[in-house]
């Protein structure tokens, strides 16, 4: 019989996870349920913001003091592609596949500058741990989670209460409309996009002080976060991290109770009961 | 998707994919030897294919700085199979039809081999390979391998490891086996798990994941509930690191704690993984280095490993096998003076060659021949061997929790 720590603790390991899957999904399900663009390059740059923050942490430079480069930089990169995007209109489903074909790009780019061997953050986050009734917090989880709650719901308070928000969710509901009543989409849509680039930078920031690095670990998220993206419903700021913690407990209690093997069917067979029992859930 | 991937990767990566290596050399003359191999130069397993690039280019240059293979200069032909066993496949197929070489050598990691040796097998070609990890399944008589794993090493190596242990002043009474399903680590850990019952170990837990699996927070908290005097963790690449982070979030330290096949730079840096246990068939030190042209092979390694930026510039397992596969070929070419598949595999079966990780054979089933593997351990920050003796590094012994 698992004790309760065991249990507890194992709970506590899916939350953290599943706040990287939030940080993770947050750019994916607004660019996909605004913007309409399911944009897999984000995948990539969150891999190439974890390797600049190694980089630049190598450098001397305090992990988190990196996000001040890091997401500016992303924001620019993200606007780039909107406008790319823009200028050459490319349908949703184009989208994905021109996406796509960026990520493979920005993979073979971190191979050729950090080879393809493991790159390992080692800094001084990564020692620090908080005991509380038996359990432990470590710091780099719990600023992931610190992170994935302030930044989802900062970004569900723009959407709802900002001018920018607004006009964001009307143009995505119907682009004339919106246009008619002078909402300027082209500006709105460099913005957002700017905005989840650096959301994947943050995101990339939060992978490098958990986990080793190497650029084929790219795919090993998609379909998890995916599915996350899904489950909490695209277009919405606090739908991957619901989901995504959702997603990470079921995990983390399969593998705590049953075989570890199983767990990677958690997040797949929730996704699959959810879009049989709500069908038109986007 | 993965078409597109392949086509967007091969564009992007095209002067990566087929790289032309070795020069002719004032001591070699006539048309080049064209031997043709695939390796994983990206995707999931680069990490550790990049070392066998790297060691195959040193010993091609080392040839044609030479007498090449018969006189002639020696031309790699190394094409990216993407970690796929399918790509694999095709590009060994071309390899013999379309670049029409002379000699294959064989691709990194177990599925890739499979599918060459199928390859191989069709055109009756000779293939020599370094990283196969189930001898049980290599059933073609011309496949020669130089990993030296033995015939049944999932009975022999972890009665090897449980030997190293028990020669310890307190061996362990109880184990945990955790594994990835990753095929070639799986069956060791499940004869492992079968040679602890013989040997009277009390198994505590055990655990399977899936390979890829990247969240291991509750495999260690349940480790840590089953409080085990042995950890034995199916590992590959970078799995027992992980599992190793995660004990370190809960505070956890295994006391015994063996890894079957670790990423050996990762390890050896983290300090959770002191005193942790491994396999290896080589290591930086003495026997090993007394072994011919060991010492030399180490400092190239380390030279042309720094300059590709490696993190981890250390001979150990994957370079030396890699580094007997090329010893192997050329002993075979040069003792039969002759390119011809069928008369080097013949020869091959019936004599043993000497190589950096000590002498091969190859005349036991599915042509392998002893278990050399042997146990190392992380001490001081690097990886010393310390069972069996013969094989421990100068002074070293197996440290205890």
């Amino acid at each position: 019989m698992p004790s309760a720590t065991l249990i507890a603790q194992s709970v506590l390991s899916g939350i953290f996870v599943g706040a990287l899957y939030a940080v993770l999904g947050l750019g994916l399900t607004l660019s996909w349920g605004i913007l309409r663009q399911i944009n897999l390059a984000y995948f990539a740059l969150t891999f190439l913001g974890a390797y600049l923050c190694y980089q630049l942490a190598a450098g001397g430079m305090d992990p988190l003091a990196t996000l001040l480069v890091i997401v500016p930089a992303f924001f620019g990169v993200g606007m780039a592609i909107q406008w790319v995007f823009a200028r050459f209109r490319v349908s949703p489903f184009n989208s994905l596949l021109v996406t796509f074909g960026l990520t493979v790009i920005v993979e073979s780019v971190i191979q050729w500058i950090w080879t393809a061997d493991f790159r390992r953050l080692e800094s001084s986050y990564g020692d620090v741990r908080f005991r509380l009734a038996g359990l432990y917090f470590p710091l780099p989880e719990l600023l992931t989670l610190a992170l994935a709650v302030a930044l989802s719901l900062a970004l569900w308070a723009v959407l709802r209460f900002t001018d920018l928000g607004r006009g964001l969710r009307a143009a995505a509901e119907d682009g004339s409309i919106a246009s008619a009543f002078g909402v300027n989409q082209r500006v709105n849509a460099l913005v957002l996009s700017g905005v989840c680039a650096a959301l994947s930078g943050v995101a990339g920031v939060c992978l490098a002080l958990s986990y080793t690095l190497a650029p084929a670990q790219i795919y090993g998220w998609i379909g998890v976060v995916f599915a996350a993206v899904m489950l909490g419903g695209v277009g919405r700021p606090l739908g991957p991290l619901i989901a995504g913690i959702v997603i990470g407990v079921s995990e983390a209690l399969t593998m705590a109770l049953t075989a570890p093997s199983w767990a990677p069917l958690v997040s797949f067979a929730l996704l699959i009961v959810v879009l049989l029992l709500r069908p038109g859930r986007e | 998707m993965s078409i597109i991937r392949s086509a967007i990767a091969a564009a992007a990566l095209s002067s990566a994919l087929i790289l032309a290596v070795g020069t002719a050399d004032a001591a070699t003359s006539g048309t080049p030897v064209r031997v043709g191999s695939t390796l994983a130069l990206t995707g999931p397993l680069a990490s550790t294919a990049l070392v066998h690039q790297i060691v195959g280019e040193i010993y091609v240059d080392q040839l044609n700085r030479g007498n090449g293979l018969l006189g002639r200069p020696v031309e790699w032909i190394v094409k990216d199979d993407q970690s796929k066993p399918e790509l694999a496949r095709t590009l060994y197929e071309q390899l013999i039809t379309v670049d029409k070489v002379d000699l294959l050598m064989g691709p990194y990691a177990t599925g890739a081999i499979l599918s060459a040796m199928g390859v191989a097998q069709r055109y009756n070609k000779l293939l020599i390979h370094h990283t196969f990890g189930i001898p049980s399944l290599a059933k073609y008589d011309a496949q020669f391998p130089t990993w030296s794993l033995g015939a049944d090493p999932a009975t022999t190596f972890p009665n090897t490891v449980f030997d190293a242990l028990a020669a310890t002043t307190k061996p362990p009474k109880t184990i945990a086996i955790v594994t990835s399903k990753f095929p070639s680590v799986n069956f060791m850990s499940l004869g492992a798990r079968e040679v602890a019952k013989k040997r009277g170990l009390q198994e505590v837990l055990f655990l399977e994941w899936e390979f890829g699996n990247r969240e291991f927070g509750p495999i260690a908290a349940r480790i840590k509930d089953a409080n085990p005097d042995l950890l034995w963790v199916g590992a590959i690449g970078l799995e027992g690191n992980q599992l190793l982070d995660a004990a370190k979030k809960i505070d956890y330290a295994p006391k015994f704690h063996f890894y079957m096949y670790p990423a050996p730079g990762p390890m050896v840096q983290a300090p959770e993984a002191k005193n942790a246990l491994a396999a290896t068939i080589f290591e930086e030190h003495p026997p090993f280095l007394n072994n011919p042209g060991a010492a030399e092979f180490v400092k190239a390694f380390r030279e042309r490993a720094t300059k590709a930026a490696l993190p981890y510039t250390g001979v150990e397992t994957q370079a030396a096998a890699s580094f007997s596969a090329w010893q192997v070929l050329e002993a075979a070419v040069n003792a039969t003076r002759s390119l011809d598949d069928k008369v080097l595999a013949e020869w091959l079966r019936k004599n043993r060659v000497d190589t950096i990780q000590g002498k091969l054979r190859f005349d036991g089933p599915s042509n392998y021949g002893d278990d050399l593997m042997r146990v190392k351990q992380v001490q001081n920050g690097r990886w010393v061997t310390v069972w069996p003796k013969e094989a421990a590094a100068p002074g070293a012994t197996l440290v205890g929790p």
